[in-house]
């Protein structure tokens, strides 16, 4: 980090904040993080950011599920203790296989849905009891910040970003024991 | 304004030409005697080649069990006491074996007729049902493909009529596709007849008509409402269809789910499934979605439709991927509650599948269940089109199985086969479907420039 000083830009709608970005960008502004109160559709296009790789471990994930729930099947229901349910004394796990698909589906979608949580959480670094770096609580209610990194170019940026339709424009410095 | 080329009319018309000498092979090599039904089962190679496959490694027994299956198969007899009766009074009660044997193969030509027939139809219907719930939940993303849906559904009045007299034909029997027709096999059927109230040929013949003409009422009066909405000034004509489409989902819910208990479950009178409408339901479903995507994608290509982009071909393919999800939970909701219980009235109708089809049941759940689940789970694939083209082949064929699988068991037994006159059947309406479906796309414009959402649909991006 060349400076320790940022913009804060505050917006007050979602669309305002897209076509916001877009201009900055076409400044060649860089634009450290975006806060947003709730998911807005086409920021991470409009700030140009790699497209998510979660899909991929979602399936990943799903496939481990789906093992799992064989191996865990297979080993409770014929191996350890096989039992005579419903006049299919088989033991044999392909023969009685109808009856283990609704755990199969059920495990895929459990380690899917945890496993990616816990990923998401590890990539946003996060973790219980973590401070907030949340730098304006105004933006877990219905306000959305830009936070611009400032290169001895205040005086333009501040007026690119009134222009551009924020409310309140604000220099901050960074403490630099900060995060990161 | 889309123009019909002549390319494609005469495509369709020399497939219906094909088709139409498949069925006619079909009616015509179906045998009029026990002795030439036997003769023809002694000669067939084909019915020695299901039997490898299905039987595996009973084929020392595969005698045996030919003459002990086509009872349980055709007649769903687990009461054989009543039948053996039965098939004692007739004429040629000696040889039972013969006799079914030779209504099996009469059957054979009208059910490949019969299967092709619904099909389409249900494409239609299926399609109509989807328009309806878009016009009914004022979908924002849709109103470009209004246009195409309309052309399809075009398609639903002729061919319920055709499925409408083929079963008028069955009511006069000509053939005896429904057992329940025949007042022979009702009089030695103590469950049949418990069911005389609702299954009787005018009561069946009269729900038929009171389902088609609800169907194709809706149909005409929104294409009415949606073609004059392009000249209108203001969105009234966009509000009744509104209105009438969510009227039409009600009705449709109903009179679909009984559509399937009377053309197609009742082909084995004796079973029964709770939630055999719904299954049907999600099969139209998925099959007019694909077909919806295959003929955009068809007209894009020919550089129509130049306000459909890429976003409505991607979500086309997520109704295709999730309807065949969809379709999947209900089927296997069916099998599983139907192979747990065991119960010898129910488990006949999927023994006879796994036994005698197993190579069309197993088929099935792949190409409408595995091949879409894999190929189109990846985001990025939807918006390819030849991948949607492909796997919409896929989903059209293995739905085409699947009603396959519904109507022949009960009706030919072991006795079936793809063979000429099956896929004459498919032919001869697939051309059908392509002449009326394309004549009614190239008589209003492909963009109903009216439609208060077409804005929103225009700018649809994902």
């Amino acid at each position: 980090m060349s400076s320790n000083k940022v913009i804060h830009a505050l917006y007050n709608d979602d669309d305002v904040l897209l076509s916001a970005i877009k201009s900055i960008r076409e400044q060649k502004y860089h634009i450290e993080e975006v806060y947003t109160p709730f998911p807005v559709h086409g920021l991470d296009k409009a700030l140009g950011l790699e497209e998510t790789r979660i899909s991929i471990m979602a399936f990943i994930y799903g496939c481990i599920g789906f093992t799992v729930s064989i191996l865990m099947m297979n080993y409770i229901m014929i191996e350890d203790w096989p039992q005579n349910i419903g006049g299919k004394p088989s033991f044999s796990y392909i023969e009685n296989m109808p009856a283990f698909v609704p755990i199969m589906f059920e495990l895929t979608v459990f380690f899917a849905a945890h496993l990616m949580v816990i990923t998401f959480y590890l990539r946003s670094k996060l973790w219980p009891f973590k401070e907030a770096e949340n730098p304006n609580p105004l933006t877990t209610d219905d306000k959305f910040l830009v936070e611009i990194e400032l290169h001895n170019n205040e005086k333009e940026l501040k007026a690119l970003l009134k222009k551009t339709g924020a409310i309140d424009v604000n220099l901050i410095e960074k403490k630099q024991d900060n995060h990161e | 304004m889309y123009t019909f080329s002549n390319k494609l009319r005469n495509f369709s018309i020399i497939l219906m030409l094909i088709g139409f000498l498949g069925l006619t092979y079909g009616f015509l090599t179906a045998p009029n005697t026990i002795e030439q039904a036997n003769a023809m089962v002694a000669a067939d190679p084909h019915h020695g080649d299901v039997h490898g496959h299905s039987s595996g490694a009973n084929d020392d027994q595969t005698e045996e069990y030919k003459k002990d299956t086509p009872h349980a198969d055709s007649m769903k007899s687990y009461h054989n006491g009543g039948h053996e009766e039965a098939h004692n009074n007739h004429a040629h009660g000696d040889d039972h074996h013969g006799e079914h044997l030779l209504h099996q193969l009469q059957n054979k030509p009208w059910a490949a007729l019969y299967v092709a027939a619904f099909f389409f139809m249900m494409i239609a219907l299926g399609t109509l049902a989807f328009y309806a719930i878009n016009r009914a939940a004022q979908a924002g993303w849709s109103p470009a493909l209004f246009r195409v849906m309309e052309g399809i559904t075009a398609y639903l009045l002729p061919g319920a009529l055709i499925v409408f007299v083929i079963l008028a034909l069955s009511g006069m029997h000509f053939n005896h596709l429904f057992i329940w027709m025949d007042p022979d096999v009702v009089a030695h059927d103590k469950l049949i007849q418990g069911k005389v109230g609702f299954l009787n040929v005018p009561g069946f013949l009269i729900r038929s008509l009171i389902y088609i003409s609800g169907w194709a009422t809706y149909r005409y009066f929104s294409r009415k409402f949606s073609l004059a909405q392009d000249k209108a000034s203001d969105i009234s004509n966009h509000k009744k269809n509104f209105r009438i489409s969510a009227g039409f989902l009600v009705f449709f819910i109903v009179t679909e789910s009984m559509m399937s208990w009377d053309w197609i479950m009742s082909i084995d009178p004796h079973w029964f499934s709770t939630l055999f409408g719904w299954y049907v339901f999600a099969s139209m479903f998925v099959s007019g979605i694909t077909t919806i995507a295959l003929i955009t994608i068809y007209l894009k290509s020919k550089g129509y439709l130049e306000k459909v982009n890429d976003s409505h071909i991607h979500d086309l393919g997520k109704f295709m991927f999730g309807v065949s999800v969809f379709w999947t939970y209900l089927w296997f909701s069916q099998f599983m509650l139907i192979w747990y219980s065991n119960i010898p009235e129910e488990v006949t109708y999927f023994i006879t599948r796994i036994e005698d089809y197993s190579i069309p049941f197993f088929g099935m759940l792949v190409m409408n269940f595995i091949f879409p689940l894999l190929i189109l789970m990846n985001s990025d694939y939807k918006r390819v089109n030849y991948i949607i083209v492909m796997t919409g082949i896929v989903i059209i064929l293995g739905h085409y199985i699947d009603v396959f699988n519904m109507i022949m068991p009960s009706a030919v037994g072991d006795q079936w086969f793809i063979g000429i006159a099956e896929i004459g059947g498919f032919l001869f309406f697939m051309g059908l479907f392509i002449l009326i479906v394309f004549k009614e796309i190239s008589k209003a414009p492909l963009h109903a420039l009216g439609d208060p959402l077409m804005g929103e649909s225009e700018r649809f991006h994902y």
